[in-house]
């Protein structure tokens, strides 16, 4: 039976993944921790100094490999996100290199980015891509904080429509970010198909070896990307791995939604306003079945 | 319909419509003056609150389709326009997609209802039957609407669903392929579902009217099941029921907005927000929860059209139900056996709703069996026996009486929807 | 609610006018972004502007750009050009006003009004007939300038209406010569 439950939830946790390497034998679900974010709960907002940080770390760490391809420079500025200024945006899409035309001549061009482009992929397609990093695809980051949940079995996910948890993403990111150890365990040997991580949920250990490990997770094709200090922070943050991880994730979560603090900012003057409405509803509706049997 | 208005039109102009188109004694005799039960409980007023996400789809979507772009190569990315550029778009499209849980979730409690109540029972067999036809509608508009968005369940569903009809004996195949409009789920699919999924909606407006009307000809059933006998057993609708329904809609719309300002992903899957790709299948394809215990009855069955005829049997069935209960009895209120029976079906469809989202392996596709055998035994064993087993309560001679010995007439009622993420 | 007997509204009334009060409210909040999902999204309102090169355009030649998905004529006009367009005295004008977005709205239609301030060779106006919105066409018509084949409207030199039935000279956008060689639109 908990064999039965085991092969139940690494199955359940591979159905999280999309572009997952076929499960191939049954391992452990990995535990993904909930992290605290200022995003979460019904007044969340993104702390803008880390999602300014979380750029940074993309722009010098991740954007080599992974796109970025549905936010555009203006969006640096825009209300509820970095909040950068018009100029201080101007000036970040000017370090980028975007492909226009034609022009007259027929010929596409490289020109400087303005705030009306999109982030430019690192790669031109998926097989440009995978061909680069040896088979891998390094998924795009514009929505990959809301594409990607650890599995929360019954009955959590009941308790999680009321706590308001919707903050699976960001925290598998930073879990994964954290977790390369720092050799493979030893019963993969040599030659596996990229870096063992405990928390990636789309692999899994299919060595005889590995059998009584009982190892979460699996290979992944992402070398370790963060060390200490590899990017340089002004304003004084911990240059640790743990702090770019979480900037990072907070930036993934902005990028793949931009409009959360807006949301939850309506969405608090609609729930206050239909309370007060209903309340008001229920009144008028007592005075006036008042007089009937009911 | 007309004929419980009290209108007499008053001014020259009123008097002129009304003599070529009594459209407004028409609206008065059916909203207004309409003759209801005065001992309706809130299980009753689901049905406002259906018209109320009926309406609220229809804009928010019609909205929605003046940004979107039904191409396979555009359509993800023009979700993500909506959500990103477009003025509140994001606001429109988690009132879209959340409206639909929000739709079934009313939808499910709406049936219960009718079915602990007897609503199904003569004289209202023709509103039931619409009911059905009204509930196949909104499962095919759903499927569709959430193909649109392209990412990878909606294709693998998309996919999944249309190879149904592959099950078909001769011509499945022929069927699949002309779908889908080619050899695979691909634009021509996604094009199609688009005008479909636009159409569909207009469609269950016109079978709802029917809806009305049928039970409007045959009244109100309500908690005690006795027709209404005198004046005294019914209160106009409109200020009584008008109010009633408003408040239950407002209160609905709070656990409707919850879930799209707070946690609008919460009823979706991650997966979807990843790019449709047909080369690369989920691990683990589930649909939309409402759809959850036809799924586990359709995976219950092992063999291919046997799943597939199970399925689409779950709900032929409804059709027949007028005709399954014998009981002389309405009202599930004055039925001890029927009652114990009812809770069991109730607590049954949710673990049906349960083992479709489970993977279809070991004790779940056993599991999955006896609830699927269980449900047909339901309605095809336990329904017409205990019409004849049953001793009922003594019922009451009318509503009036049944309000005058106070709770009586408001048994609890029915069973919340199966929900399962 | 009928008032029969009593003038003054009583609590159970102030309960009805508050909860309509508050309906009457939330729908008005609830339309709003029904409306406003119609008007330009962020996308297209980041187009707004465009910088365009002009460095190569020649004297007496034109170039059209595309801007908020409209043709813009960005003229390099000769001094005779400039000279007829100066020549013509104001009263002479079918529309007196410059129609400049970058000048008050009753700019006389003087031919430095219609040009850009400081290097009157250039002209540069929004390319639509202010008659139906057909796109006129360069080099022609009875003046020199443009002329519009839909309806017959004859525009001069610095882009005036001054024959047919268009009733307002081209309109000249919001504009500025962000360096030596590029004209910023919008």
């Amino acid at each position: 039976m908990s064999t039965m439950i085991k092969m139940v939830r690494s199955l359940a946790a591979v159905a999280a993944i999309a572009a997952a390497t076929p499960a191939l034998a049954a391992g452990e679900a990995p535990h993904i921790e909930r992290e605290q974010w200022s995003f979460s709960g019904p007044f969340g907002f993104y702390d803008r100094g880390q999602v300014q940080r979380g750029l940074k770390v993309y722009r010098e760490v991740c954007a080599s490999c992974h796109g970025l391809r549905q936010v555009a420079f203006r969006n640096l500025a825009d209300y509820g996100g970095p909040s950068f200024t018009e100029d201080q945006a101007k000036q970040i899409a000017s370090e980028y290199t975007v492909v226009d035309g034609p022009n007259d001549d027929g010929d596409m061009y490289e020109r400087p980015g303005i705030l009306a482009d999109k982030f430019p992929s690192p790669f031109p397609n998926e097989q440009a891509a995978r061909a680069s990093n040896g088979g891998a695809y390094p998924p795009d980051f514009s929505l990959l904080a809301k594409a990607r949940a650890g599995h929360r079995g019954f009955p959590w996910f009941v308790f999680d429509a009321v706590t308001q948890y919707q903050e699976q993403g960001p925290d598998y990111i930073y879990a994964l970010l954290t977790s390369y150890p720092e050799d493979n365990p030893a019963c993969l040997g040599e030659d596996i198909d990229g870096y063992y991580n405990p928390k990636f949920l789309g692999g899994s250990v299919t060595a005889e070896e590995c059998a009584h490990e009982h190892l979460t997770g699996g290979p992944i094709g992402m070398a370790p990307p963060l060390s200490e200090e590899i990017v340089e922070y002004t304003d004084g943050t911990p240059m640790t791995v743990e702090q770019y991880a979480r900037d990072v994730a907070a930036f993934m979560m902005w990028a793949a939604e931009p409009h959360l603090e807006e949301r939850k900012k309506i969405g608090f003057r609609v729930m206050v306003f239909l309370i007060f409405f209903a309340g008001l509803l229920y009144f008028t509706k007592k005075k006036l079945w008042r007089n009937v049997d009911h | 319909m007309a004929g419980h208005s009290n209108y007499v039109p008053q001014s020259a102009a009123a008097k002129w419509l009304e003599s070529r188109l009594p459209v407004i004694s028409l609206m008065r005799g059916s909203f207004v003056d309409f003759p209801t039960p005065k001992n309706l409980n809130y299980w009753w007023t689901f049905g406002g609150i259906l018209f109320f996400m009926l309406i609220a789809q229809l804009i928010t979507g019609i909205v929605l389709a003046m940004h979107y772009t039904p191409n396979a190569g555009l359509a993800f990315d023009s979700v993500e326009h909506i959500m990103r550029d477009v003025n509140f778009g994001w606001m429109l499209r988690y009132l879209h997609s959340n409206g639909a849980s929000m739709f079934f979730i009313a939808v499910y409690i709406h049936i219960f209802r009718g079915l602990y109540y007897g609503s199904y029972k003569a004289p209202r067999e023709i509103s039931w039957i619409l009911g059905v036809i009204i509930f196949l509608i909104m499962m095919g508009t759903a499927f569709m609407g959430y193909v649109l968005p392209w990412g990878q369940m909606s294709f693998w569903g998309a996919t999944v669903i249309t190879n149904l009809f592959s099950a078909i004996p001769m011509v499945g195949d022929a069927i699949r392929t002309w779908l889908w409009g080619g050899f695979a789920v691909d634009n021509a699919t996604l094009n199609r579902f688009f005008s479909l999924h636009y159409l569909l909606p207009f469609m269950i407006f016109g079978v709802v009217i029917l809806h009305v009307w049928a039970f409007h000809t045959t009244g109100n059933n309500n908690p005690t099941g006795v027709q209404p006998k005198t004046k005294q057993d019914t209160i106009p609708f409109h200020p009584y029921y008008t109010v009633k329904d408003f408040f239950a809609i407002i209160v609905f719309m709070i656990v409707f907005a919850w879930f799209a300002f707070y946690v609008p992903n919460y009823m979706g899957h991650p997966d979807n927000y990843i790019e449709a790709n047909p080369l690369v299948t989920p691990a683990h394809i589930v649909p939309e929860w409402y759809f959850l215990p036809f799924y586990a009855i359709l995976r219950a069955v092992p063999d291919k059209l046997g799943g597939v005829a199970a399925m689409f049997g779950a709900i032929a069935v409804l059709f027949v139900l007028p005709w399954l209960d014998t009981s002389k009895v309405r009202s599930g209120a004055y039925r001890p056996l029927f009652k114990q029976f009812f809770w069991i079906f109730a607590l049954n469809a949710v673990a049906l709703g349960y083992l479709g989202a489970m993977p279809a392996e070991g004790t779940y596709v056993l599991l999955a069996r006896i609830c699927t055998v269980y449900y047909f035994a339901h309605f095809l064993i336990i329904l017409p026996m205990l019409g004849f087993l049953e001793k009922p309560r003594p019922v009451p001679t009318s509503i009036s009486e049944a309000v005058l010995k106070s709770g009586s007439g408001k048994p609890a009622g029915a069973a919340a929807a199966p929900e399962t993420k | 609610m009928v008032h029969t007997d009593q003038a003054e509204p009583t609590r159970r009334d102030f309960l009805y006018i508050a909860t309509g009060a508050m309906g009457v409210v939330g729908a008005g909040a609830l339309v709003w972004p029904f409306i406003d999902q119609m008007n330009p999204d962020a996308s297209a309102l980041a187009l707004a502007s465009i910088e365009v090169d002009v460095s190569a355009v020649e004297e007496g030649q034109s170039i059209t750009v595309k801007w908020r998905g409209k043709p813009v004529f960005i003229r390099n006009r000769t001094e005779t050009e400039v000279e007829e367009a100066k020549a013509v005295p104001v009263a002479d004008l079918k529309d007196p006003l410059a129609r400049n977005a970058n000048l008050p709205a009753d700019a006389q239609a003087t031919d430095p009004n219609r040009g850009v301030a400081g290097q009157e060779n250039w002209l540069v106006q929004v390319g639509i007939c202010t008659h139906l919105g057909c796109v006129p066409i360069g080099d022609s018509g009875d003046f020199g300038g443009w002329f519009c084949p839909c309806h017959g409207s004859h525009y001069d030199t610095a882009g005036r209406i001054r024959k047919g039935p268009a009733p307002e000279n081209l309109l000249i956008p919001p504009l500025e010569f962000a360096s030596d060689s590029t004209i910023k639109i919008g």
